[in-house]
């Protein structure tokens, strides 16, 4: 990201803590002209602090606060300027404050006590996603309309995707998606939970554009949302399902595999709302398709339950969560990539780490399908026991 | 892509060929909003000859079964090619929306 100027953000909360922590731990991203914080210390000072500072890029707001609490804040900030984008600080696993924050516009949350790496990651992609926005916004009579609207589209899903990995004592995670020309609807995400627990999900938005592209970013935050209050993968489904379910009269739905990796046993938990079954890939690099669970794609029936299996995996096995973009690319004869020919890539000599098997799917994949046209969206992610 | 309707009574099959996918997924769906009327009381897609069905289109299915449900409507798909069963069964709509094998099955099921 460049910029002529620092990124301005607004930091909301009633704890006076906060202000020094902040401008500490950023302090280089400050000394380098980066970004810019303003502080407030509940809703009205935000307002006001919006009304008379220039040129704000985002806020980061806390729920709790007196005269006016970061919930009604999320409902003024659209009048005073519809393009900025903000965060919410909540406490851990409070989907409700959480579910209200994002129905009432809000781009992403972070939980307390604040991780600063994780938080730096969030402010980094909600002020690209806002440069994109504005960008795409600048750019508007220039373009076709539907052209342009796809382009906001995809910046929006680059937006929500991660750009960088965890990886801890045993275990490496790595993903990769390559978008169609006109754009599809996947994502994927990898969240670190509580326990050492590492929630991975790949995801495929049934319909395109600027509104499937919103769905996708309310999928994937509730997702996240209900990741972090977990208490198991068939339950996160469950709640993502319901919540999805409440506001969507367009009637689309995501296909989404969720599961939970405990290092220390190598125990792979899964929950699959109606995605393509992954593949469990051996340290020897023989494959399985990991058995449905029966789970329906989610957001369209509420109240449905959502069945969990389980694998182990041994060092050096992999699981790839992959959507259909993947198999399904085809060649100039017309033939699909399938899910043989994305085993064959472990076969034999299989790939050194993760992030070498999302690049040598990728390359199959290209391979196979040489100059034939792609219309859905590819999407990758490995996550392999050291 | 094409829709062949056929009506008996108060039932209506549809049958949809070849591939749906995002490039005529809405070319579906208002196909499929013209065949069907208001007073069909059991409507059956028979996809027979439908090869291919990419998410778009299965949204469109989906909503359609929604709006029929509504109206309190019966609703079936039946005669799934291999691919199209799949894609049923993979993203779990099967357990939401009755498939029968053949249009018979259908009919007899739904009382048509």
């Amino acid at each position: 990201m460049t910029t002529e100027r620092p990124y301005k953000i607004l930091v909301v909360d009633d704890e006076v803590d906060l202000e020094p922590l902040m401008l500490q731990r950023m302090r280089r991203d400050i000394r380098a002209g980066r970004y810019e914080f303003v502080f407030a210390h509940n809703g009205i000072e935000a307002l006001e602090q919006l009304a008379t500072e220039e040129g704000i890029d985002m806020v980061l707001s806390d729920i709790n606060m007196p005269q006016m609490d970061g919930l009604t804040l999320l409902e003024q900030i659209p009048a005073v300027d519809p393009n900025l984008r903000a965060v919410i600080i909540s406490a851990y696993g409070d989907m409700k404050n959480i579910r209200t924050a994002m129905n009432r516009g809000a781009f992403d949350f972070v939980t307390k006590p604040l991780d600063f790496e994780d938080l730096q990651v969030t402010i980094e992609r909600t002020l690209q996603h806002v440069a994109d926005w504005r960008e795409a916004l600048s750019s508007r009579d220039k373009l076709v309309a539907i052209q342009n609207e796809l382009d906001v589209a995809s910046k929006m899903q680059q937006s929500i995707l991660p750009s960088h990995f965890p990886s801890g004592e045993g275990y490496e995670v790595f993903g990769n998606m390559d978008p169609a020309r006109n754009v599809g609807g996947d994502f994927f995400d990898v969240v670190r939970l509580e326990n050492g627990r590492i929630g991975v999900s790949v995801a495929d938005v049934s319909d395109k554009g600027v509104p499937a592209a919103l769905f996708m970013m309310s999928s994937r935050t509730l997702l996240k949302g209900a990741a972090i209050g977990s208490t198991g993968p068939g339950e996160v489904l469950r709640e993502v399902n319901d919540l999805l379910n409440e506001d969507n009269e367009a009637a689309m739905f995501v296909t989404l595999f969720y599961a939970e990796y405990n290092p220390d046993n190598g125990e792979f938990l899964f929950a699959n709302g109606g995605h393509n079954p992954p593949l469990f890939v051996k340290a020897d690099g023989t494959s399985t398709l990991l058995p449905l669970t029966g789970g329906v794609a989610l957001g369209l029936w509420p109240d449905l339950d959502y069945d969990q299996n389980s694998v182990t995996l041994s060092p050096g096995d992999s699981v790839v969560l992959y959507t259909d973009g993947v198999t399904e690319a085809i060649n100039e004869q017309d033939e699909q990539f399938g899910v043989e020919r994305l085993q064959e890539v472990f076969a034999g000599s299989p790939p050194r780490d993760a992030e070498a098997a999302v690049q040598a799917i990728f390359d199959a994949m290209n391979d196979f399908a040489g100059d034939a046209p792609q219309f859905d969206d590819s999407t990758c992610l490995i996550i392999r026991r050291g | 892509m094409a829709i062949q309707a056929e009506r008996e009574g108060d039932t209506l099959v549809a049958k949809a060929e070849g591939r749906i996918d995002g490039t005529n997924a809405r070319e579906f769906q208002d196909d499929l909003d013209s065949v069907i009327e208001e007073g069909d009381r059991t409507v059956i897609l028979n996809f027979e000859d439908l090869m291919y069905i990419s998410s778009a289109g299965i949204r469109v299915v989906l909503m359609t079964a929604k709006t029929l449900q509504r109206r309190e409507a019966r609703f079936a798909l039946c005669s799934l090619s291999e691919p199209v069963r799949e894609i049923f069964e993979v993203s779990g709509f099967d357990k939401i929306i009755p498939i029968h094998a053949s249009q018979a099955d259908a009919l007899s099921a739904l009382g048509g």
